[in-house]
C-alpha cells in the first residue's frame, strides 16, 4: 500500500506543497504541513518540496491505476497567436483513427491566451471535444505554467492516450507531463496503432539516428503518451460543418512561475522551421566556398523551400545551426530533400533519410548519398543547380 | 557555483546488434564513448566554472565500466564523479533514469544548475533533462544554445525554437539540456591528464541514494519495449544522365509529374 507523511523536523512551512496538490488536501498547521484525508497519493507534492520533508511510499507494479477509469484519446494543440499548427491538425488525423478504432471520443487540449478562434478549426479536423485555457500567463509557451495545466486536465478528465507533437515545445512539455503523472512516454513516434486484443497503444518510433526501429507499449500506466514526429501523420481535410463542444475546464494556473519567456523570431527571411517544410533544399561542403550558397538559397526560394546544411558547412561558419540536419542536429522528414555536395555520412543520413523523395547531387558516383537517393544526378552542383533554377522558374 | 552535468555513454556507432531474447542492445564488443551532446554539457559547465568560481560534478547512471568515460573528463576539469550503478538500475526507461538520476543528485547536495545534453544518440529521445528537472521540482529550458547570463540566484539563455528562439530567464537552482552550438568543447591538459589518472569515482548503488527500487530498472519503468526491427530502405535509384541542362530538365520533368510539385501553384 502506497503511504504518505510529512517529517516534522525537515518541514519548514513554506506552503510550496499546498499550491502544488491539485486535490487542496494539504493545509499548514503551526508552521507544519499536515496531509488532509482527501489526500489521493499522487505524489504531485513530493517534487514540490525543496527540503525533502515529504516521504511517499509508491505502491508496487503492476496496474497502479484503474485502467478502465481512464477514457478518450486526446492531443496537445500547439497553437501560436491562436493559430493551430499543422502538427496539431496532424495529430487529430491520427487520434481521429485511434479513438474510432477504440469507440471513444477525440479531444484536444488548447492552451494559450484566447486562443478560441484555433478550437473551430480544431473541430472541423475531427475534433469532438475541444478544452481550452485561456490566460494572459499562457500566452508564450511555458514549460511550467503548461505542465501544470495540462497535469490537471489529464487528472481531472481521465484521458486513456495523449499525443502531443515533437517539435521544440512538444518534446519539452511532454516529459515534464508524464513526470509529473507518473507514466511513460514514448518520444518521436512515426507509428501508432491500436493492438486488437488488448486495445493498448503500440507505438512504433526510430532510434539509433533511424537505424533502428522499435515498438513500445506502456500497459501499466495511463495515460499512454507519446510525441510524434511531425509531417509523418496525415490530417483530415477540414470539415466546417462537424460539430464539437468546447469546455473550459475551472484550472489552477500558477500565478508565479520561475520561468519566463520571450519568443524571438529569428529567421533573416529564410525558412529554418525544417521540422514543418514540405521541401528542404540542403548544402554540404561540395558547395565549395560560402558564396555559392547563393544558389541553394535561390533554389529554395523558386521552391518556397527550407534550408538545411551539413555540419560540415555548419562548422565551417558558412551557415547557422539552426540549419543543421543530422545526428547533432535536426531530424526532417519533408516530401523531398535536395542533397547539393553532400557525401552522404551516417551522421548526415540520420537526420534526413526518412525524407519521401531524396535527390542527391555530387560529382563524385561513388558518394554513399547515392545509395538512398531517390534521384540522382552526377555532376558539379555549381552548373546543375542553376540549370534547376531556370527549370523551375520557368516551369513553377 | 556548483554545477552537476549528466553524462551517458553510449555506442561508438549507431549500427546496432540487438539481443533477440531481451529486445535489450547489445552492448559488448561494441566501443563506447561519451554522448556527443553530453560533451557540450560538460563544457558548458566547465566555462561558467571557470568564469564564477565553483566545482563541476559529472554524474552517470550505468554499468561500472562507465567509471572509466567519467574519470576522462577530469582530465578536462571537471572535480568530482559521482556512478549510479546498480543491477536495479538495469532496463530503465526515461522515467526510471530520471528518478534514479534525482535521488543521486540529491545526495550529491547543493547544486546551482544541472545540464544535460540535448539528447542521447541511442535512444534519441530528448526525455530525460525535462523528466529529471520535474522529480527535482526544479524549473527548465530544452535546446539552449547560449546562456547570456548567470548569477544572482538567476539564469538567462537563448533556447532554439522551430523557428527562432526564446529568450528564457529561470530561476536557480535550474536544468539546462544544451545543443551543439552552445561552444565547442576543450580538449583535455596533460595536467588534466595527470590528474585524471588518479581520478576516484564515488560509485553509489540504490540503496546508497535511498532510491525505491519499485521506480528504478525495468520495475520502475513505464514503457516497455515489445519488438524492434531493422528497417530496409529498399530505394530503387533514378539516375539522370547528360549536360547539366538536360539533368536539370530530366530531373524537373519527373518532380513535375508526381504529385507534390505542380506547374502553375
Ligand atoms: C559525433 C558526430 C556527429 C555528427 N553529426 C552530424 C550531423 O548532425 N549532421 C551532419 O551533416 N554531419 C554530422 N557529422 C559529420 C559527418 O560525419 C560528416 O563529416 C559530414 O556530414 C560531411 O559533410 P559534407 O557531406 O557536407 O562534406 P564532405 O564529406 O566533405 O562531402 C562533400 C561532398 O561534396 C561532393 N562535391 C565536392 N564538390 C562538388 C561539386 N562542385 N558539386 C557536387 N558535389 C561536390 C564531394 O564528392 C563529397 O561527396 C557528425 C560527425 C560525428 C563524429
Ligand atoms: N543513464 C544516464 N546517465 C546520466 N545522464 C543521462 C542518462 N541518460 C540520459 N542522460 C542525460 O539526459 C540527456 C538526454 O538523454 P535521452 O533522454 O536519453 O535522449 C543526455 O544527454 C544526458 O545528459
Amino acid at each position: 500500500m502506497a503511504s504518505i507523511r510529512i517529517i516534522p523536523e525537515k518541514c519548514v512551512g513554506c506552503k510550496l506543497c499546498v499550491a502544488s496538490c491539485p486535490f487542496g488536501a494539504i493545509k499548514v498547521v503551526n508552521k507544519k504541513a499536515v496531509i488532509m484525508d482527501n489526500c489521493t497519493l499522487c505524489g504531485a507534492c513530493v517534487s514540490s518540496c525543496k527540503f525533502f520533508a515529504i516521504d511517499f511510499i509508491k505502491d508496487e507494479m503492476g496496474p497502479s491505476v484503474d485502467l478502465s477509469a481512464y477514457k478518450g484519446v486526446w492531443i496537445f494543440a500547439e497553437q501560436k497567436e491562436s493559430i493551430a499548427s499543422n502538427v496539431a491538425l496532424e495529430l487529430l488525423g491520427e487520434g481521429r483513427k485511434l479513438a474510432d478504432k477504440l469507440g471513444v471520443e477525440l479531444s484536444a487540449v488548447l492552451i494559450g491566451e484566447k486562443p478560441d478562434s484555433a478550437a473551430q478549426v480544431l473541430i472541423a479536423h475531427g475534433a469532438d471535444n475541444v478544452y481550452v485555457v485561456d490566460d494572459p500567463t499562457l500566452r508564450d509557451f511555458n514549460d511550467e505554467s503548461y505542465t501544470d495545466v495540462f497535469a490537471q486536465l489529464i487528472r481531472t478528465y481521465k484521458p486513456e492516450i495523449v499525443l502531443m507533437g515533437a517539435t521544440a515545445y512538444g518534446r519539452s512539455l511532454a516529459p515534464r507531463v508524464a513526470s509529473r503523472i507518473g507514466t511513460g512516454l514514448t518520444a518521436d513516434c512515426t507509428g501508432l496503432q491500436i493492438d486488437d486484443e488488448s486495445k493498448i497503444l503500440m507505438q512504433t518510433r526510430p532510434a539509433f539516428g533511424g537505424n533502428l526501429m522499435a515498438t513500445i507499449i506502456c500497459p501499466n500506466h495511463r495515460p499512454q503518451m507519446s510525441s510524434v514526429r511531425p509531417k509523418v501523420m496525415k490530417p483530415i481535410p477540414a470539415d466546417p460543418s462537424r460539430k464539437g463542444n468546447i469546455i473550459r475546464p475551472e484550472i489552477n494556473i500558477p500565478a508565479v512561475t520561475s520561468t519566463k519567456v520571450t519568443p524571438v523570431t529569428d529567421n533573416n527571411g529564410k525558412m529554418v522551421n525544417l521540422a514543418e517544410a514540405d521541401i528542404i533544399v540542403s548544402c554540404g561542403r561540395g558547395m565549395g566556398d560560402p558564396k555559392n550558397l547563393k544558389l541553394v538559397e535561390e533554389l529554395a526560394e523558386v521552391l518556397g523551400a527550407g534550408i538545411g546544411a551539413s555540419r560540415a558547412v555548419v562548422d565551417s561558419g558558412w551557415i547557422e545551426y539552426n540549419h543543421q540536419v543530422g545526428q547533432t542536429g535536426k531530424t526532417v522528414g519533408p516530401k523531398v530533400y535536395f542533397a547539393c555536395g553532400i557525401s552522404g555520412a551516417v551522421q548526415h543520413l540520420a537526420g534526413m533519410s526518412s525524407s519521401d523523395t531524396i535527390i542527391a547531387i555530387n560529382k563524385d558516383p561513388d558518394a554513399p548519398i547515392f545509395k538512398i537517393a531517390t534521384f540522382g544526378i552526377v555532376g558539379d552542383a555549381l552548373e546543375v543547380l542553376p540549370a534547376l533554377i531556370k527549370e523551375f522558374r520557368e516551369r513553377l | 557555483m556548483n554545477i552537476i552535468v549528466c553524462v551517458k555513454q553510449v555506442p561508438a556507432t549507431t549500427e546496432v546488434k540487438m539481443n533477440k531474447e531481451t529486445n535489450t542492445i547489445i552492448r559488448e564488443g561494441i566501443e563506447s564513448v561519451i554522448n556527443p551532446f553530453d560533451t557540450y554539457a560538460v563544457e558548458e559547465g566547465l566555462r561558467i566554472k571557470d568564469r564564477a568560481e565553483g566545482k563541476v560534478t559529472v554524474v552517470s547512471m550505468g554499468i561500472p565500466a562507465v567509471a572509466d568515460m567519467l574519470k576522462q573528463t577530469v582530465a578536462l576539469g571537471v572535480d568530482d564523479c559521482v556512478l549510479l550503478s546498480d543491477r536495479a538500475f538495469a532496463g530503465a526507461d526515461t522515467l526510471a533514469t530520471a528518478y534514479a538520476l534525482s535521488m543521486g543528485i540529491r545526495k550529491i547536495g547543493e547544486y546551482d544548475l544541472i545540464i544535460c545534453g540535448k539528447q542521447a544518440t541511442d535512444g534519441d529521445t530528448a526525455q530525460v533533462g525535462p523528466s529529471l528537472a520535474e522529480k527535482l521540482g526544479i524549473p527548465h529550458a530544452t535546446y539552449v544554445r547560449k546562456i547570456t547570463g548567470i548569477g544572482d540566484g538567476r539564469i538567462q539563455c537563448q533556447r532554439l525554437t522551430d523557428d527562432g528562439y526564446d529568450d528564457i530567464e529561470l530561476t536557480l537552482p535550474a536544468l539546462i539540456t544544451v545543443v551543439k552550438e552552445i561552444n565547442e568543447p576543450r580538449l583535455p591538459s596533460l595536467k588534466g591528464m595527470m590528474r585524471a589518472k588518479k581520478a576516484e569515482v564515488a560509485v553509489w548503488t540504490a540503496d546508497d541514494v535511498g532510491a525505491d527500487k519499485a521506480q528504478c530498472g525495468l520495475q520502475g519503468s513505464p514503457t516497455q519495449v515489445i519488438q524492434t526491427f531493422v528497417p530496409v530502405h529498399d530505394v530503387q535509384s533514378e539516375m539522370f544522365e547528360g549536360t547539366p541542362e538536360e539533368q536539370a530538365r530530366k530531373l524537373t520533368d519527373r518532380l513535375l509529374s508526381m504529385h507534390f510539385m505542380k506547374a502553375g501553384e
